[in-house]
């Protein structure tokens, strides 16, 4: 474990109107880890995805990613820097074929100024897009219109044109929100994998108790904007705090009444 | 440069239309010279289309071209049709990159409402400006190529011209439309946060692309200079440019020649209905446009991928 974290986060906060959707979020994630974020609706996890990825400006705190402040940079000049993320609903391009989605994302990785002459399909790149889909399980939608394709796949979709600019760091916002139960197993099986194979750092957001156990080597409990656990998957579930608020609570809104001792 | 089929395509219908100047009656080559000028306006308007946005604004930039051409002989003293042409998309291109850096900010309505506000103000300070002829313009002429002058022949050289010019510029975009950038336009319509979490810059594109496509609606407006002799700020009026949407509409984004093939037919039209129901016409028009919003959103050029999947079928 390098000394520098790749990722930290330093008294980060968020407020929006009366709701504060992040309070004194100080996180450091280090090279190499895999770390699950859990928290039901509205506890704060995409809010501080947002943040840690530049689309969000934080009420106040501190970002550094590799040592440098990335506070106030636009989200491409961080992912320029290694930060890819997924999204909890995929985020593609929907009148485009599963393989010019990748393409796209290829091209834009390659060179942040993508050439007006320069066909977008090159052979080079096909290939790479194609062995991207590939082991990620949906090179047989490679032409397919996104709009036509499972839920499942999108997200897949979604995840390998993050994945395909070989970032440092991967933020995946629900990858299984929205797929069928019996496919989120299999699902988190080929991304986990994918992402083991490449050596990345991941952060990922789950609903699931059963699956970030599965996964992960530290985990993150998220409540009310404030992160209530952070240490080893045993430890954190087992965790007073955490049974009462996160897991007892399963999907519902952190706002309900607390249970009475 | 290895052309593909699409573009030999191209060439070889640019050559075979230049080359109707020999049999082609006179008024047809007229009609020719001004849809296809239009057509490479129309172009300009296609291609920020492609990436989502509207502009009502287009004129501005077919005015600029036919303006810079008009000037350039009147004041300069360049009366080479190259480099006129030349002068009038770099006149675009310098105003396009002011314009531009505000533009990018805004999409949907208000990019197309800005877009309209600046080719009004052309049209205002040009109708006011005496040394330009207020709101009648001014004539173009003395145009020459390279050393020679067509003299009397002067309409057919500015026809043979603008099928050279529209078949290249239609090979330049066919290759945009293909290139990354042309993709990352489609993106950018479809997703605009997702581009910039790719790592791309949406108003950089969106900048550039506007740029480039303000030079060649100029390249339009100069050869339209050109071959009418004559220049006048109803060029950049809301009306003229609201025509380049109606076309653009009619051809749709599907295809690099339908701009051209659409205001090719529009021309035809315009002429035919002025003739036979000349107070109608608008209406005419109207219903055009109702018909191809309701049954071919993607324009004309959609009837012929229809049929070709059709084919495909069976
Ligand atoms: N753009 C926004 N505008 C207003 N409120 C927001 C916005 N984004 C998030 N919130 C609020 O912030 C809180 C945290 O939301 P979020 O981070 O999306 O939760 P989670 O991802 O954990 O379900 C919620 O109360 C939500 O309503
Ligand atoms: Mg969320």
């Amino acid at each position: 474990m390098s000394q520098t974290p790749i990722l930290e986060s330093r008294s980060l906060h968020r407020t929006f109107g009366a709701v504060v959707a992040a309070k004194d979020i100080n996180v450091a994630i280090h090279a190499g880890e895999v770390v699950g974020v859990i928290g039901s609706n509205g506890a704060g996890k995409t809010t501080f995805i947002n943040m840690v990825t530049g689309f969000l400006p934080p009420s106040a705190g501190e970002i550094m990613f590799n040592g440098r402040s990335i506070l106030g940079l636009a989200p491409r000049k961080i992912t320029r820097m290694g930060m890819a993320r997924s999204f909890q609903v995929a985020q593609l391009f929907p009148e485009l074929t599963v393989l010019d989605n990748m393409l796209v994302a290829l091209s834009i990785a390659e060179s942040p100024l993508p050439s007006f002459l320069r066909p977008l399909r090159t052979p080079e790149r096909v290939e790479k897009a194609e062995a991207t889909l590939k082991e990620f399980g949906v090179a047989a939608f490679r032409d397919h219109q996104v709009t036509a394709v499972p839920q499942g796949t999108r997200k897949l979709v979604d995840i390998a044109m993050a994945l395909i600019a070989n970032p440092k760091m991967l933020l995946l916002d629900e990858p299984t929100s929205g797929v069928a139960v019996e496919e989120k197993f299999p699902l988190m099986d080929s991304v986990m994998e994918v992402v083991r194979r490449h050596g990345v750092t991941v952060l990922f957001v789950e609903h699931d108790m059963e699956i970030v156990a599965r996964y992960v080597s530290r985990i993150l409990a998220f409540y009310a904007g404030e992160v209530i656990a952070d240490g080893p998957p045993d430890q954190v579930l087992d965790d007073a705090k955490v049974r009462e608020l996160v897991v007892g609570h399963g999907h519902g809104g952190h706002g309900r009444a607390r249970r009475s001792s | 440069m290895r052309l593909d089929r699409t573009e030999l395509w191209l060439l070889a219908s640019g050559v075979v239309l230049a080359l109707g100047v020999f049999v082609l009656p006179n008024w047809l080559t007229f009609l020719l010279t001004i849809a296809f000028a239009k057509g490479l306006v129309v172009q300009g308007v296609v291609v920020q289309m492609r990436a989502g946005l509207v502009s009502f604004g287009q004129g501005l930039y077919y005015c600029i071209g036919g303006y810079t051409v008009g000037m350039g002989g009147q004041w300069l003293g360049v009366h080479d049709a190259f480099v006129l042409l030349a002068l009038s998309m770099v006149a675009a291109a310098v105003v396009a990159m002011v314009l531009g850096l505000l533009l990018t900010r805004y999409r949907e309505i208000f990019f197309a409402m800005l877009t309209l506000a600046f080719s009004m103000i052309l049209y205002g300070v040009l109708a006011k400006s005496q040394s330009l002829g207020s709101t009648d313009g001014f004539n173009v002429h003395g145009i020459t190529a390279l050393g020679w002058t067509p003299g009397s022949s002067g309409k057919m050289f500015v026809y043979v011209l603008t099928c050279g010019i529209a078949a290249v510029a239609a090979v330049f975009l066919h290759r945009l439309s293909k290139s990354s950038v042309g993709y990352v336009c489609e993106a950018i319509r479809e997703n605009e946060v997702r581009v910039e979490y790719l790592g791309a810059s949406p108003r950089w594109t969106l900048y550039s692309t506007y740029v480039l496509a303000a030079a060649v609606s100029a390249l339009g407006g100069g050869l339209t200079g050109m071959a009418t002799g004559h220049v006048d700020p109803e060029m950049a009026y809301w009306t003229t440019s609201g025509e380049f949407v109606f076309i653009a509409l009619l051809g749709g984004i599907g295809h690099v020649a339908a701009p051209f093939v659409a205001a090719s037919l529009f021309s035809t039209v315009r002429t035919y209905a002025i003739q036979f129901v000349p107070h109608s016409w608008q209406m005419i028009l109207g219903f055009v446009l109702l018909g191809i919003i309701i049954f071919l959103p993607k324009g004309l050029w959609s009837l012929f991928k229809r049929t070709r999947k059709a084919e495909a079928r069976v």
